[in-house]
């Protein structure tokens, strides 16, 4: 009835993604591995997070432009108290915030050890290999 | 026109705080509401406007249900958590300086024992954290720990602020929560307590983060030119001023993540106040982490950017020191009210009624409210 698929390696489910209507876009591009950005079709501007109106010219059309998924740690936080049930199997983990080439920042799991720096260079993607989507980071060595 | 001076706060009141407590949220609002009003020396029906500190129980029709209200004059809702209370202030002083109205009840309650009104349960059933619950709650940023963790780290990383700086905030806070009857946490606590504390959301450690507690708090703002006829020594709101950050809905999208609103605000609560920093003798600052009170310091343009952590060393903040901040204990130590306490607490030090952690010959102080990712607002209040 309301047994878990997989009990032993997540007895209790992490939230999921809940897409709006705008946002709905995003979500399907990155179910299928891509990281799409809101761009303004008036003037170019990239936004994130998602929002109705583009700050810079105010217009309402957008469209979603790929994105490589490239950036430079801005912030991180080693997290070792679960506030959710679900995360508790997975302590310690490290949230790490980006700034991603475009201009705008994304946060996401870190997956790249305790060497983190401000600047450190990282590449971004999706997997959905563990059940929920994930937003993972990574070093990019260079 | 300018607020300056214009309303009065011209009662205080709270319920005992605790964890555990068997009132609803609302009868503890009801508790501290009607103590803040015979505190003032006024009955129920004389309050003739209310604002309920976010949308957490009573609202301004339950006030008029039960002190029967003849004629509320004034309402309204303030969404920015933690810096609703004193945002509340300057939407009170607005509207009696104006006329609206002559008194109004600013008021709070919660019960986190009963309820699910704890930070890491709620944040993601508030609409004003749309873009968390969407982008950043799936990957395991439940709560405000780890939401406001990146903040302090990059701090850290920018300027060399220590875990020992967060500390003295800590310590200060306890050491004062100890001088107060009503507060939470009754043990003494060192710097090396604070370090060797359980880790939370690095760096923040169990002891930088706040209480969750059961309680309420009320206060009245009445309009200057009634206060006379109240029952307490007059205090009066001289400078206020509310401020938001940018991106306030996403920390992770400011542009300036260190940065919070109480900086746009400060300048303005400062120039309406016709004060100094240098005039301020307590302040009561939000102290949902230990962190924010350092940087709010900032901000609010006590010290430099990047000093604040230096700036708390050496007990500056407790008191007998240069600035003393939390004289109740806080957020940290005494209890979490959204901050409400804050503005009574430093009421009670313009009246002098601080008792033992009385900061002598207080005339001038400040304080704060910090919510929601970096709204703020502050508020300087003067003895008369």
């Amino acid at each position: 009835m309301n047994t878990p698929a997989n009990p032993i390696v997540n007895p209790i489910a992490k939230p999921i993604v809940q897409p709006s209507p705008m946002t709905q876009a995003f979500w399907d591009a990155a179910a299928q591995g891509r990281l799409v950005l809101q761009t303004c079709t008036a003037c170019g501007t990239i936004r994130h997070y998602p929002r109705l109106l583009c700050t810079h010219c105010f217009s309402l059309d957008y469209f979603w432009k790929d994105s490589p998924g490239l950036g430079a740690v801005h912030s991180w936080t080693h997290c070792h108290h679960a506030f959710h049930p679900g995360f508790a199997s997975e302590l310690p983990y490290t949230l790490v915030t980006v700034d991603l080439d475009e201009g705008v920042r994304s946060l996401g799991i870190w997956k790249g050890g305790d060497q983190l720096a401000l600047g450190m260079r990282v590449q971004g993607r999706y997997d959905s290999s563990r059940g929920n989507l994930e937003w993972l980071f990574e070093p990019v060595s260079i | 026109m300018s607020l300056k001076d214009k309303a009065c706060v011209t009662g205080i009141g709270e319920t005992i705080y605790m964890r555990g407590s068997t009132q609803t949220a609302f009868e503890l609002q009801l508790a501290s509401s009607l103590k803040a009003i015979a505190d003032a020396g006024l009955k129920p029906t004389d309050i003739d406007g209310v604002i309920p500190v976010g949308i957490v129980s009573g609202t301004a029709d339950d006030f008029i249900e039960n002190f029967g209200i003849p004629d509320l004059r004034f309402s309204a809702v303030i969404p920015h958590g933690g810096a609703s209370p004193v945002m509340a202030l300057q939407a009170a002083a607005a509207a009696v300086a104006a006329g609206v109205c002559r008194h109004v009840l600013i008021t709070f309650g919660r019960n986190v024992s009963m309820g699910s009104n704890k930070a890491g349960a709620r944040i993601h059933n508030m609409p004003q954290f749309h873009y968390v619950t969407e982008f950043e709650y799936p990957m395991g940023a439940i709560a405000p720990a780890q939401l406001y963790a990146p903040m302090a780290r990059r701090h850290m990383e920018l300027y060399g602020t220590t875990v020992q700086q967060f500390g003295e905030v800590a310590v200060a806070c306890r050491e004062h929560a100890l001088l107060n009857g009503n507060a939470v946490m009754k043990k003494p606590i060192t710097l090396e307590d604070h370090f060797n504390s359980r880790m939370i959301s690095d760096p923040f450690r169990l002891l930088d983060c706040s209480l969750e507690s059961d309680g309420g708090a009320a206060v009245i703002v009445s309009a200057a030119a009634c206060a006379n006829d109240t029952a307490q020594p007059m205090v009066y709101i001289s400078g206020v001023a509310e401020g938001h950050p940018d991106s306030p809905g996403s920390i992770t999208q400011r542009p300036d993540m260190t940065s919070l609103g109480i900086g746009k605000a400060a300048k303005r609560a400062f120039e309406m106040a016709g004060v100094t920093h240098a005039d301020i003798d307590v302040t009561e600052i939000y102290d949902c982490f230990t962190y924010a009170v350092i940087r709010q310091l900032e901000d609010m343009g006590f010290c430099a950017k990047g000093e604040g952590g230096a700036f708390v060393e050496g007990g500056r903040l407790k008191l007998g020191g240069a600035l003393p901040t939390n004289t109740h204990g806080g957020l940290l130590s005494q209890a979490h009210v959204w901050g409400l306490n804050h503005v009574v607490e430093l009421v009670r030090q313009l009246r002098g009624h601080g008792g033992a952690a009385q900061v002598k010959n207080a005339k001038v102080g400040l304080v704060t409210g910090y919510g929601d990712m970096g709204d703020g607002a502050l508020a300087i209040m003067r003895k008369a």
